[in-house]
């Protein structure tokens, strides 16, 4: 048996979604090469939205798709709870076909399995924030009294106690986001999907309801698909990030993974201003001792400061500015490499020049 | 008749007896009224109801009730301007008063009907852009079509009185209804009916719960323009011997009897009025209304704050 933590919660397997009549006949042109994007716009009338997008996401997993407009991020997440249908490809939610469910079947899944947030918020104009965060619960005809208790539970936990009774338009939109969380946790999901939920935010307020939403979703360790057209924010929340243009999936990897080995120019141009100073870890920039050894001579490592292989660029910094000896790593008391102060620069760079011993001056 | 045929004048050569055509549909109906009675009968006994319980209310009791009920739906202000209306209609004449009440028996009846018929119409219209389509000539005509037109044969099948007064106006006052219904449905903001979705709703609650609540200020603007075009069809309906405001007017212009013109014509504005507040104020968003509930306020909260305080 698979552990929880191993077993794909979310699993999408080549799916595509193509906006026109025409469609299969589109995704024919486009897997055999004959069209351009282009092409297919004009001489068969459709868009492609989504281009076979194959990922899966562990239990208890963030996983961030970051794009920018028009990319097909909003799209291929509405396929994972089904408000699209997809072209063609099939997305399996613990194992079973989300396309194959009848509509009851459906309902239940989204109502009891998927809580969703919306960058728009979406909240219901005509319901005071605990019917709307009682939403899912109502629909499933929960009685009056377990409504009003989980409800409240949900809003305790995005900090909004004492507003239950106040309508979406009284409150503030980074409140009315607050709501919108609450409501997509009320119903006790497997399954967050956060379409782009802190976008519309000003900076101030998105950082504390990135915040929040961290601290919850280490609380109730929440299956977490992730939308955001930043970077920045795609590295502070998710544990893995796909890169997504123009509807194909560029590049899927951890952040460091993306930041440190971009797949093409497009992800290189956008890590490109990314700070590498809490990304990138001891192990990625150190050298063997050995070669050190050979450039300098063996040295008494006794006065140098010592790090763990996981610590970020960040700590060695800390560590360097005050000695003037390089940085030794150390894994369970064994050395297992060595950072010098021009590797440590060249990592804060994001260049990766450690492959070959070079010759230093200190 | 004609030997040739002539090409510059091709219609004056032809005829289809469409007249004819259409006066044997009537001879068919009426030699077949049975048919209809049911229908007429179930009319008769909503507008008879309705006229009953309007008259036998004295009408000081009345003019007290219509002003709480503006006073509820449309705040204090309106209320007051109910009262003087409604005072102003009632001491026109002695018998102005109860005139009104058979005027206002008829426009509720006609705008229930419409209710029960328009609101689905328009919900399946706002729903489906094939429906929307269909219906919009249909309402095209009724709307544009001149009232006597179809009052010939509606009375031919049913025949004078108040029946055929409430069928011609629901023909007159019913497309607005269907019309703005089905506007404020597709102006529901698609976000929040697809959030609801994605929250497991099904067709039904996504109507009952989120599109109709926020469609209703779109839907009582509809509501209020029915009742303003039912009232605006009783003068014409009067020519079919329905009683009340309408038929004065239409006496004082057979008799040239400018009092009783002024009459019937004050009254029917007055009844506009009041009415036409009363429905605006039903409109009103919850934003507007400070998001208390309706029981919360006017004179309902005044004796629901007797009984119970809100935590």
């Amino acid at each position: 048996m698979k552990t929880q933590s191993e077993e794909a919660v979310i699993r999408c397997d080549g799916v595509w979604k193509v906006f026109g009549a025409n469609a299969k006949k589109a995704i024919k042109a486009i897997t055999s090469g004959e069209m351009t994007k282009v092409e297919i716009r004009d001489k068969l009338d459709c868009v492609v939205g989504v281009r076979d997008a194959s990922f899966s996401v562990a239990r208890g997993e963030i996983f961030c798709i970051m794009g920018l407009s028009g990319s097909g991020k909003s799209t291929l997440i509405r396929h994972i709870n089904r408000l699209i249908e997809p072209t063609a490809g099939a997305i399996y939610i613990e194992g079973r076909n989300v396309n194959a469910m009848g509509a009851s079947e459906l309902r239940q899944l989204r109502a009891e399995k998927i809580g969703m947030v919306f960058q728009n918020m979406a909240l219901m104009p005509h319901r005071n924030v605990r019917d709307n965060v009682a939403f899912a619960l109502e629909v499933r005809g929960a009685p009056e009294e377990k409504r009003r208790k989980v409800a409240q539970d949900a809003i305790d936990a995005v900090e909004l106690s004492g507003w239950e009774l106040k309508y979406p338009d009284e409150l503030s939109g980074g409140m009315q986001q607050r709501v919108g969380l609450a409501r997509a946790i009320a119903a006790d999901p497997t399954i967050l999907l956060m379409d782009e939920p802190f976008s519309a935010l000003d900076p101030l307020i998105r950082r504390q309801l990135q915040g929040t939403f961290m601290q919850l979703s280490a609380e109730l360790h929440k299956t977490t698909v992730f939308i955001t057209h930043d970077l920045e924010e795609a590295i502070r929340i998710g544990d893995r990030i796909a890169i997504m243009k123009d509807g194909v999936l560029v590049q899927v990897g951890t952040p460091e993974e993306i930041v440190t080995r971009p797949a093409d120019d497009y992800v290189a141009e956008f890590v490109a201003g990314i700070s590498k100073l809490d990304l990138v870890t001891a192990a990625r920039i150190m050298q063997p001792l050995a070669w050190y050894q050979q450039a300098h001579g063996s040295a008494n490592t006794a006065a140098w400061p010592v790090a763990a292989p996981t610590d970020k660029l960040n700590t060695l910094v800390d560590l360097a500015v005050g000695t003037e000896h390089p940085i030794l790593i150390a894994a369970d008391g064994v050395t297992v490499g060595v950072v010098t102060k021009s590797a440590l620069l060249r990592g804060i760079q994001g260049r990766e020049d450690i492959a070959q011993p070079l010759p230093e001056v200190i | 008749m004609e030997t040739s045929f002539n090409w510059l004048d091709p219609f004056g050569s032809i005829n289809l007896n469409i007249g004819e055509w259409a006066d044997g549909i009537k001879g068919w109906a009426m030699s077949n009224r049975p048919l209809i009675q049911p229908i007429k009968s179930f009319f008769e006994t909503i507008i008879q109801s309705i006229e009953g319980a309007l008259q036998t209310v004295p009408p000081l009791i009345m003019l007290i009730l219509l002003v709480l009920i503006a006073w509820q739906a449309a705040g204090r202000r309106v209320a007051l301007l109910v009262l003087v209306c409604l005072t102003v209609l009632g001491l026109l004449d002695p018998t102005a008063w109860s005139l009104a009440m058979t005027t206002l028996a008829i426009v509720i009846s006609s705008v229930l009907i419409c209710v029960l018929i328009g609101l689905p119409l328009g919900v399946l219209a706002g729903k489906s852009d094939g429906f929307e389509q269909a219906m919009r000539p249909g309402l095209d005509t009724m709307q544009t079509i001149p009232a006597f037109v179809y009052l010939v044969p509606v009375v031919m099948l049913i025949g004078i009185g108040n029946v055929s007064g409430v069928i011609v106006t629901i023909i007159f006052a019913l497309p607005p209804l269907v019309r703005l219904t089905s506007l404020g449905i597709r102006n529901v903001n698609p976000h929040v009916v697809e959030a609801a979705r994605a929250f497991g709703a099904t067709p039904r609650q996504i109507l009952f719960k989120v599109e109709l609540p926020l469609a209703t200020p779109t839907i009582l603007a509809g509501l209020n323009q029915t009742i303003m075009l039912s009232l605006s069809m009783v003068v014409i309906a009067s020519m079919i011997s329905v009683r009340g405001l309408g038929n004065e007017v239409l006496r004082a212009m057979g008799r040239l009897d400018a009092g009783k013109a002024i009459v019937g014509g004050l009254g029917i504005v007055m009844l506009a009025i009041v009415l036409d507040r009363i429905t605006q104020g039903l409109g009103r968003s919850g934003r507007d209304r400070g998001h208390r509930p309706w029981w919360q306020t006017g004179p309902v909260g005044l004796i629901a704050n007797l009984f119970y305080k809100p935590a």
